[in-house]
């Protein structure tokens, strides 16, 4: 299949901050493929420099056959670029927007009116609404359409869902597993774990370095432990006693339980023995399947001992 | 091309949606004419003053008579002793006291010289020396009328200067070329660069760039609707001048037109700078206020004349763009002149264009930082 980003080797610095080092990575046409990391990772960063925006001090980024550095002009036709901050004009109408960015690109509404419909129907019935006024899904899917107004062969949407209620971003990825269909090719970033499930294949980026990038569920299966989820009324209590178990190795929040592994990866009655003299009871433990989050947190865990020890 | 419109009708549609925007672009230009037209004028109209007339003679009331019926002056009231003076004074109506000495009538005609003491509120000094010199000018020509008609002697008062600068007393005449020097170069400058670094907040310059759109494209785009509704500011004001000032434009009209334009485009390129070296809207408001209007005001000879300032001012103000226009539609406006008169300045205003041009393109970054 036909690459359409190839990254290698691409470093960054702002001042002495190295927002991105050494990172590389390849996206292949149709994907949809995800950058997850915490805020500050780097995610941002990368993304202006894909989208012609940023030059990277080192390294190269190949994007639909073109450097983003010296091709900057040709790619700029074919990129569908959503910034991170909503960034359409507040005292514009739903419909001036969407209609602006089509003359700006060179199309109209109707040309492309099939790629958007599946987006654009939910706020069509707002067209006349100024965008300012519009609730944060409705921006969001707004942003969205005029990004693809003009049928871009690579959409770049930086962080899309941050700030959008759980419904809305439930239908937002939806409406993205829809456009593979239009041979759009995806990439996307967000803070939100759960979210990861959803693309092809995810890139696991913190402190600007790429610790991982492979389908989903095989970043699942790379967690090396055996996980337990452990369940106990008082869960901030729980948390303290699991971390001070010496048998412990890692125990982080996970919704409503707590996620832990064990050095030995079992447990015996020592550990029910250990929290009832810590004061809790009711404690339920069951293993069970490591989520991207968990496998994150190994990698981070991994990273920050070999930093430690070197 | 088809782009291009699309961005211009979308700046239009910035500008008429947003309330401000149309305040400072119409409102501020109309109320600064009359401003200045009115308030700050240095014309006298109706200015209250008290008499203080120990002779009561013939004479006094002919004198008294002059001045109030000048136009410039009204009766306010009439007083009896030296000590009603300060009392009348403090209660800030009455301007001056007009004080005849007594036997005033006698002693002009029998010693050829007689005192009128014009007693002003010291505390307005601007308007203090007004009435002296408007009363010692009316005191003058009644001088002359009485050597007309009588062979005897002449009173003892000044000359009048202000008269001869300006012969008509309108002080509009020195504002309205002020005031739309001003007016352009803040509106044109202020607006565009807060349009365009409002996209740079907005976060909308990143999508703008990312678009197929070229940087010229984006600028010009900024540039043209602010050109036109400039231009139909300037019309807006000379109307104005004209039908509530009365204040005709002496030269050709179309040369003031043309020259206009230069100064809107001008002001435009200066405004594309500024937005090019500032990061936020406040930025570009602070560098086009401080570092436009201030200056324009005081160093354009706006106000204060140039030829009196020190010699280093003088280099300062040379470097001001609109101290060029100003002598350009002055000549235009109140002396009537043509273009032979005002070429070189045309030149210069000309030569800031360029190189306000040249500097924002080499600054324009087609990329962020």
């Amino acid at each position: 299949m036909q690459k359409i980003i190839e990254a290698r080797g691409i470093c960054k610095k702002f001042g002495k901050t190295q927002a991105l080092k050494d990172i590389s990575f390849e996206v292949s046409e149709g994907e949809i493929f995800g950058f997850i990391g915490p805020d500050g990772a780097g995610k941002t960063t990368l993304f202006r420099i894909i989208a012609t925006l940023l030059i990277p001090d080192e390294g190269t980024m190949e994007v639909m056959g073109l450097d983003s550095v010296s091709g900057y002009r040709e790619l700029r036709k074919n990129i569908g670029y959503m910034p991170g901050r909503f960034s359409l004009y507040q005292d514009l109408s739903v419909e001036e927007n969407l209609n602006f960015y089509a003359t700006v690109f060179g199309t109209t509404l109707k040309e492309n009116y099939d790629l958007i419909a599946d987006i654009y129907s939910h706020i069509e019935p707002f067209k006349k609404r100024l965008a300012g006024k519009l609730s944060g899904g409705m921006k969001q899917k707004l942003a969205l359409s005029c990004a693809l107004i003009h049928k871009p062969g690579l959409l770049i949407l930086d962080e899309p869902t941050t700030g959008v209620d759980a419904v809305s971003r439930a239908e937002f990825w939806g409406m993205l597993r829809n456009l593979r269909q239009h041979n759009i090719t995806i990439i996307v970033s967000t803070p939100y774990m759960d979210e990861a499930m959803k693309c092809d294949r995810v890139a696991l980026i913190q402190a600007g370095r790429i610790l991982s990038v492979n389908q989903p569920d095989k970043i699942r299966e790379q967690f090396t432990r055996k996980l337990f989820s452990v369940q106990a009324p008082e869960k901030y209590k729980l948390i303290h006693a699991l971390r001070s178990y010496p048998g412990t190795v890692t125990a982080y929040p996970f919704g409503d339980s707590v996620h832990v592994t064990f050095r030995s990866d079992e447990f015996d009655n020592s550990l029910y023995e250990y929290l009832r003299g810590m004061g809790i009871t009711n404690v339920v433990i069951h293993e069970t399947r490591a989520g991207i989050e968990d496998r994150f947190l190994e990698l981070m865990e991994k990273g920050t001992t070999a930093i430690d020890r070197g | 091309m088809k782009r291009f419109l699309g961005f211009v009708n979308k700046e239009f549609l910035h500008i008429f949606r947003d309330v401000r925007t149309l305040i400072i672009l119409f409102g501020i230009p109309v109320l600064q004419i009359l401003l200045f037209g009115f308030v700050v004028s240095t014309d006298l109209k109706n200015a209250q003053v008290a008499f203080l007339d120990l002779s009561q003679d013939e004479m006094t009331q002919k004198i008294s008579d002059k001045i109030c019926s000048s136009g410039f002056f009204r009766r306010s009231e009439t007083l009896l002793s030296y000590n009603d003076i300060d009392k009348v004074l403090r209660k800030n109506k009455t301007k001056a006291v007009i004080v005849f000495e007594k036997d005033f009538g006698r002693n002009l005609i029998s010693e050829g010289k007689a005192t009128i003491s014009i007693i002003t509120d010291g505390s307005e000094p601007n308007m203090a020396t007004l009435i002296t010199n408007y009363v010692t000018g009316i005191v003058t020509s009644f001088n002359m009328e009485l050597a007309g008609t009588q062979a005897a002697g002449t009173f003892l008062v000044q000359p009048e200067v202000r008269m001869f600068y300006n012969p008509s007393l309108k002080g509009h005449f020195m504002f309205v070329p002020g005031v739309i020097t001003l007016i352009l170069i803040i509106i044109c400058a202020l607006m565009t660069s807060v349009t365009i670094t409002r996209e740079k907040e907005f976060g909308t310059m990143e999508v703008l760039l990312v678009s197929p759109l070229k940087p010229f494209q984006i600028i010009l785009g900024k540039v043209i609707p602010y050109f036109l509704l400039s231009f139909i500011n300037v019309i807006l004001i000379l109307l104005l001048s004209w039908f509530v000032f009365g204040l005709p434009v002496k030269g050709s009209l179309v040369l003031l037109l043309a020259e206009s334009m230069l100064y809107i485009l001008m002001s435009l390129t200066l405004g594309i700078l500024i937005s090019t070296v500032s990061k936020t809207m406040q930025q570009a408001i602070f560098i086009s206020l401080v570092g436009m209007m201030l200056p324009t005001i005081l160093l354009s000879g706006f106000i204060f004349p140039i030829e009196n300032m020190p010699a280093g001012y003088g280099w300062v103000a040379a470097l001001m763009p609109p101290k060029y226009f100003i002598i350009i539609i002055k000549n235009i406006m109140i002396k009537g002149t043509g273009f032979l008169y005002v070429w070189k300045e045309t030149l210069i205003l000309i030569l800031f264009t360029l190189a306000f041009t040249g500097l924002s393109i080499r600054n324009f970054k087609i990329r962020l930082q």
